[in-house]
């Protein structure tokens, strides 16, 4: 009864948090400063087409910096709980339709993902669309493939890698230009081009790199051991 | 956009009211998750200005007018990466659940009653 | 018209979230919250910004619903190991 009761004064209180932001709600007109300069700067300053990117990468990329910490920290989290017991051999059969279709799937899967990161300054996408996109390529092998086994010392080495080289780019930027991931440290290029906007798509591929590690990590973590030794028990 | 507005307040609640009423884990981390799309919802359309397109200058855009003609981009690259922490985190959460289970072999949240004061 | 997609957007995706809550079977409430998650791409999409809808309907829809339904096949394994 009293639990019924506080919860109700919970999402009482919480409505009247949000009412103020709904009643005052108007929509704007214009966008505010700080949005019109990151719109110039993207054009003028950086030569990146998608302004989503430059936030993300290069006006706000301290934060994408400890973003990536935080879902490093994470998958350390996720990995060091579930112990993983060793694979016993699995009895569990995938069906000839998974199979076929995932053996040529898997290579688009994994391009598409790559295309996606590399043209993060031109297209919607990026880093983090990709390195999705490639664990979802991951997880489509897993499940199709018994015998496959994902090595994590390699995941592991692609993941530190790419930060170490995310930081030293960074750096590099504080040494030469002043300014901590500055990516005018390469040429930037013509407008529209691929290899363009300075180190942006080089930064968003090495970022695509390590979020697709990371999550393929989670992935394999988690679905590792799985229903292999209830079904060894009932063969006994 | 004040409908999209509505609608992620709704989910929010909605995802709060689970999170504080259900006694099963993973419907706790369920909820937790709808009131993490709800939010996403609420800064996404605070971020939009009506009839304009998406913040990607190419050549459909009037690239020397495009302070006119764009949304505001910072409350997508906000968005952009709470999702991704949010898949971190939800992990996470899922892993400790599992360890929980491990224990006492029950979903139920009233049965772990060793912190309870 | 935006309008109207987005309210009847809206009102599948509320339908959705109570059927999450009040679902008796585990594994349609996680379906049931990836649903949320798709249709909440489609809105993101009418907002302008497709940066956000690619990554709410790959991570959200996709790899979240895959993390949950593992956790919960680890959770019933043990559960059977018990007894």
């Amino acid at each position: 009864m009293i639990n019924k009761l506080l919860i109700i004064i919970g999402i009482i209180g919480m409505l009247l948090i949000l009412l103020p932001i709904l009643v005052n709600f108007q929509s704007p007109t214009n966008l505010s400063a700080l949005a019109e300069e990151y719109v110039r700067g993207s054009v003028n300053d950086l030569k990146s087409p998608n302004v989503v990117t430059s936030v993300v990468v290069t006006y706000r990329g301290l934060d994408t910096l400890g973003e990536v910490t935080v879902l490093f920290l994470a998958t350390l989290g996720v990995g060091f709980l579930l112990e993983n017991k060793k694979n016993k051999s699995t009895q569990r059969t995938v069906s000839e339709n998974i199979r076929t279709t995932s053996s040529f799937l898997v290579s688009l899967i994994m391009v598409l993902g790559i295309y996606i990161f590399t043209h993060g300054h031109l297209s919607p996408g990026g880093g983090f669309q990709g390195g999705v996109v490639i664990a979802s390529g991951f997880l489509l092998l897993i499940l199709s493939d018994l015998d496959f086994k994902i090595s994590h010392a390699i995941l592991r080495f692609v993941e530190s890698i790419s930060g170490l080289v995310y930081v030293l780019i960074g750096l590099i930027g504080l040494v030469l230009t002043i300014g901590f991931l500055n990516p005018a440290i390469l040429p930037l290029g013509k407008y529209g081009d691929l290899f363009s906007a300075g180190a942006i798509p080089l930064i968003y591929s090495l970022i695509g790199l390590k979020v697709g590690s990371e999550l393929t990590n989670i992935i394999a973590t988690m679905g590792s051991d799985r229903s292999s030794e209830s079904v060894v028990k009932e063969e006994r | 956009m004040i409908e999209t507005l509505i609608l992620g307040f709704i989910l929010l609640l909605i995802g709060l009211y689970a999170m504080l009423s259900q006694k099963n884990i993973i419907k706790i981390i369920l909820g937790f998750s709808i009131a993490d799309t709800g939010v996403h919802i609420i800064i996404v359309s605070l971020g939009y200005l009506k009839g304009r397109r998406a913040p990607i200058l190419d050549s459909a855009v009037d690239i020397a007018n495009s302070v006119k003609e764009v949304v505001d981009p910072i409350p997508s690259a906000l968005v952009l990466t709470a999702i991704v922490i949010g898949l971190a985190t939800t992990a996470l959460m899922l892993v400790f659940a599992a360890e929980l289970h491990k224990r006492k072999a029950s979903f139920s949240i009233d049965d772990y009653k060793e912190l309870k004061w | 018209m935006n309008s109207l997609i987005i309210i009847g957007l809206g009102v599948i995706m509320i339908a959705a979230a109570i059927f999450t809550i009040y679902q008796k079977s585990i594994v349609s409430a996680i379906i049931s919250a990836g649903v949320i998650s798709l249709l909440a791409s489609v809105i993101y999409l009418i907002l302008g910004s497709p940066d956000v809808a690619m990554t709410e309907a790959s991570i959200g829809s996709a790899l979240t619903t895959v993390v949950f339904l593992y956790a919960l096949n680890r959770m019933r394994k043990e559960k059977k190991d018990d007894k």
